[in-house]
């Protein structure tokens, strides 16, 4: 016996989440399958739409004229730029005051752990003050056993892109040490706890140690460990310690603004009523003609039914799991979808690691209404996809990964309750 | 050579030729250490020291191939919740290294006269334990209660003198079942049912893994199954079975549990092969038996096993349209507050209670969110691991004392002897809150 719902999106990342909100908001019995835990832990926390249009040299300041100009068969092509904003808004409302960035349609620059900048359309209020269109001069902090973040480098590549203020880097001690290669939330833990250790306790501790190197700076940046559970209270603590603005800079996975953001995005689905399963993987599906009436899930062995009028697919691109490749083939494995990959297995990357990778650009193949289609056929009429599923672009390169998995995932998830 | 003509006379080789015994190398080449599986570790969160899940998987087996460096003790301070398999998103089996490598160490570093290691084999066979205290189980309950014992315990045993043994029932579930007829009369009762129901329904037949606790000390629980999958028209059958072994994988002591796991397999096994899934109300006996023996053990008939193996709930929850069901009831119960525990999450069965009953009348029910209780089986039940597993459960303890529920709802009964130290709710587990709603309504 199948358990039902009306729409049931496969994929727990920021496409699924949102794909499952957009449906559930039309009031359709909506459940979101998801496998593991979403990869948000990988992801920086940033929202970009659209940083570099193809051909771009340098950061663009407004995605939408991009989005105008884009091919057809470019996702953002087939749902136009009306979708983006309402994917963002579907964003916004979801994460309230968490981010910032929506008063204003153009991109904002914000600070990288390599000292790069890069443009986004929205960023956690806690990135906010380290903005590189803000004049005020700067400090990055680093932690010494805190890999991926090199503050003195990070500042050294700052100037060498000219920011419009100083930067200095400096490293610290944690007041806490740790086993080797800890992870950031340790640091965040700490932090949030704030127990005593020598000479005070751990906040207060971290705060003498910057405020040593702090020159007349205006604001501090450190790497994303801010705390995790009572993160503001952190911020605003060494904010209040150091008398000037503390920002975070986003850092590798596992990424504290990726976990808060994952744990923002569930607690909106949970509030718009959409159902979650997790822990296992849909498998297979059994259709009548081009229609899906079931999709399987393998729950360590055996098979269980679940049923819905609409599926979304938002299972990801070749990174994410949703693409898989072999040898041989490359093609989408819970629906068997067909991806267009040249057929020669070189072919499908570059010898220059920052040359054209065909494999980047690997996804389904999709019509305006975001059905998947193969020789122009659309493969099942109940089915569509969203986010890195859809071939065609590449996020990577054009920093629009999460821009066009809200948007795609808005499109996808409405329509899809819209026909309930 | 171009790159064309390379790829046609490209040959692949096979890594693991021949592969004789369990080579976790695969998994391990999976691991890309984006740490993910870290940030829900609930001894890392509290204990500084603790290298965490990343280091004691794939890094360890890494470091401990040449054979010249030994084992990080602290493996044995994994709790064995397995959140790392859910967390991480590459398939790295975590689960399964953490019980090579624990069993690794306790076998061939860890002291075997040590008063830790009797303590832990006490805990690892608890069967044989349990077994005994129900022989007498008044007396075993007052001795157990004693202020002396719990002392002589803690100083002896390493058992925490803050913790009351569970109180084993006056009759176990096995004693009941067959005063009560056994299989015989439950053939005979699912039969009536399903002709009340109007079904035919030949295939409704279930093995019941009462595992150590429902017998010995809930047997409440496993008598609301009963009545509930009966009065849906259940035959159930109770094979003699043993331990399901999960505190013997816990404490590293992977021959034991190779035993009962054999034996398992072989009961239920053939129980298969006559048509029965099978079931068990404890969500770490149910993990057993569908993930961990697989992994570690190759037992003929193992994947049969693996595969019918369900939690209760869920078994009903894919087999029977209990939302239909539950529409027309009208339970009467307290407020609940419903903690999801952690084996229940990694074989994907949380959330389907509170789901089940978000919309039945009469049934308040808050989840207390995504926490580890911090029990973890035998792990609590030490003395030197008492402190760190109540600063695990303390989240979930919080979340308690915040919800509006005065009972508690959880399926492991791990986790409720956790909840009912931490925070002195009365617990239930949801087949008794199904078989209010189902049978007695």
């Amino acid at each position: 016996m199948a358990i039902e719902d009306d729409v049931l999106v496969i994929g727990g990342g920021i496409a699924g989440l949102s794909s499952a909100i957009a449906a559930a908001e039309t009031g359709a019995r909506t459940r979101l399958v998801t496998h593991k835990q979403s990869t948000l832990g990988n992801a920086s926390g940033l929202v970009d739409v659209l940083g570099y249009a193809p051909g771009d040299d340098a950061p663009r300041a407004d995605p939408y004229d991009a989005i105008a100009q884009l091919p057809d068969e470019h996702p953002y092509g087939k749902v136009g730029a009306d979708a983006v904003r309402e994917g963002l808004a579907l964003f916004d409302d979801a994460v309230g005051d968490r981010y910032r960035g929506g008063h204003s349609e153009a991109n904002a620059l914000v600070v990288t752990h390599a000292g790069s900048v890069k443009p986004t359309a929205r960023y956690p209020r806690s990135i906010a003050p380290g903005l590189a269109s803000d004049d005020r001069d700067m400090l990055l902090v680093g932690i010494d056993s805190v890999t991926g973040f090199d503050a003195p480098m990070a500042a050294d590549h700052l100037s060498a892109v000219d920011v419009p203020f100083d930067v200095r880097g400096e490293t610290v001690r944690f007041p806490v040490s740790f086993p080797q290669d800890a992870d950031v939330t340790r640091y965040a833990r700490a932090l949030d706890r704030d127990e005593s250790v020598d000479d005070g306790t751990v906040r207060e501790v971290l705060a003498d140690r910057v405020e040593a190197v702090l020159e007349d700076e205006r604001r501090v940046g450190f790497p994303a460990v801010l705390g995790d559970s009572r993160h503001e209270v952190v911020r605003t603590e060494l904010r209040d310690r150091l008398g000037v603005d503390v920002f975070e800079v986003p850092t590798g996975p596992p990424s504290l603004p990726g976990l808060r953001l994952e744990d923002a995005l569930y607690d909106a689905a949970e509030d718009a009523g959409v159902r979650i399963t997790s822990g296992n993987p849909i498998v297979d599906f059994d259709a009548d003609g081009g229609r899906i009436e079931q999709v399987l899930m393998d729950r360590l062995g055996s098979e269980v039914a679940y049923e819905a009028q609409q599926y979304v697919l938002a299972t990801g691109g070749p990174v994410g799991g949703g693409i898989e490749s072999d040898r041989d083939v490359v093609e989408e494995p819970v629906f068997g979808l067909p991806v267009e990959h040249p057929e020669d297995r070189y072919e499908w990357f570059d010898d220059d690691v920052w040359g054209d990778h065909a494999y980047t650009e690997f996804g389904v193949d999709v019509d305006d209404d975001l059905r998947p289609v193969a020789a122009e056929e659309v493969q099942f009429e109940n089915l569509r996809a969203a986010g890195n599923v859809i071939g065609g672009y590449d996020f990577a390169t054009e920093k629009s990964g999460c821009g066009v998995s809200l948007a795609t995932g808005y499109v996808a998830g409405s329509e899809a309750g819209a026909l309930i | 050579m171009s790159k064309q003509a390379e790829s046609e006379t490209f040959d692949p080789v096979d890594l693991f030729p021949d592969a004789t015994e369990m080579d976790l190398r695969p998994g391990v080449d999976k691991c890309d250490k984006n740490g993910n599986c870290e940030t829900v570790c609930p001894v890392a969160e509290v204990n500084e020291d603790f290298p965490g899940p990343k280091f004691q998987g794939p890094e360890q087996w890494r470091l401990t191939r040449k054979g010249d460096i030994e084992f990080d003790e602290s493996v044995d301070k994994c709790l064995n919740c397995m959140r790392c398999d859910t967390a991480c998103t590459n398939d790295v089996p975590l689960g399964q290294m953490h019980n090579v490598a624990r069993a690794n160490y306790v076998k061939n570093q860890k002291s075997h006269a040590s008063r830790e290691y009797l303590r832990n084999k006490m805990l690892a066979n608890y069967g044989t334990l349990g077994k005994l205290g129900s022989m007498m189980p008044r007396i075993s309950n007052t001795v157990f209660g004693l202020g002396a014992t719990r002392w002589l315990n803690e100083k002896l045993l390493g058992f925490p003198s803050e913790r009351s043994f569970p109180d084993f029932a006056t009759q176990t579930f096995r004693g009941w079942w067959s005063d009560r007829g056994g299989d015989a009369t439950s053939t005979e009762r699912a039969r009536e049912a399903r002709e009340a129901r109007g079904e035919t329904g030949e295939d409704k037949k279930v093995a019941f893994f009462h595992g150590c606790y429902a017998n010995y000390h809930q047997t409440e629980v496993a008598k609301s199954m009963v009545r509930l999958y009966e009065s849906l028209g259940y035959e159930i059958a109770v094979p003699e079975q043993s331990c399901c072994g999960t505190p013997m994988f816990a404490n590293g002591m992977l021959e034991d549990a190779r035993g009962v796991a054999e034996g398992n397999v072989d009961t239920f096994g053939s129980l298969v092969e006559d048509g029965y899934d099978l079931i068990a109300t404890c969500t770490s006996c149910s993990m057993a038996l569908r993930k961990e023996y697989p992994e570690l053990f190759d037992i003929d008939g193992i994947e049969d096993v693996a595969s019918h193996m369900f939690d209760a709930v869920e078994y009903l929850r894919v087999n029977e349209d209990l939302e239909a069901e539950l529409a027309g009831a009208d339970v009467d119960f307290p407020a609940m507050t419903y903690h999801a525990p952690c084996h229940g999450e990694v074989m994907g069965v949380e959330g389907i209670v509170t789901e089940l009953f978000a919309d039945v009348d009469g049934v308040e029910l808050e989840d207390t969110g995504d926490v580890c209780c911090g029990l973890a089986g035998t792990y609590g039940w030490k003395a030197e691991k008492y402190d760190d597993s109540m600063e695990i459960g303390a989240e979930m303890f919080e979340a308690f004392e915040e919800a509006p529920g005065e009972v508690a709802l959880t399926e492991c009964p791990m986790c409720s002897a956790q909840i009912e130290h931490g925070t002195g709710y009365e617990v239930k587990h949801p087949m008794e809150l199904l078989e209010t709603a189902l049978v007695e309504s």
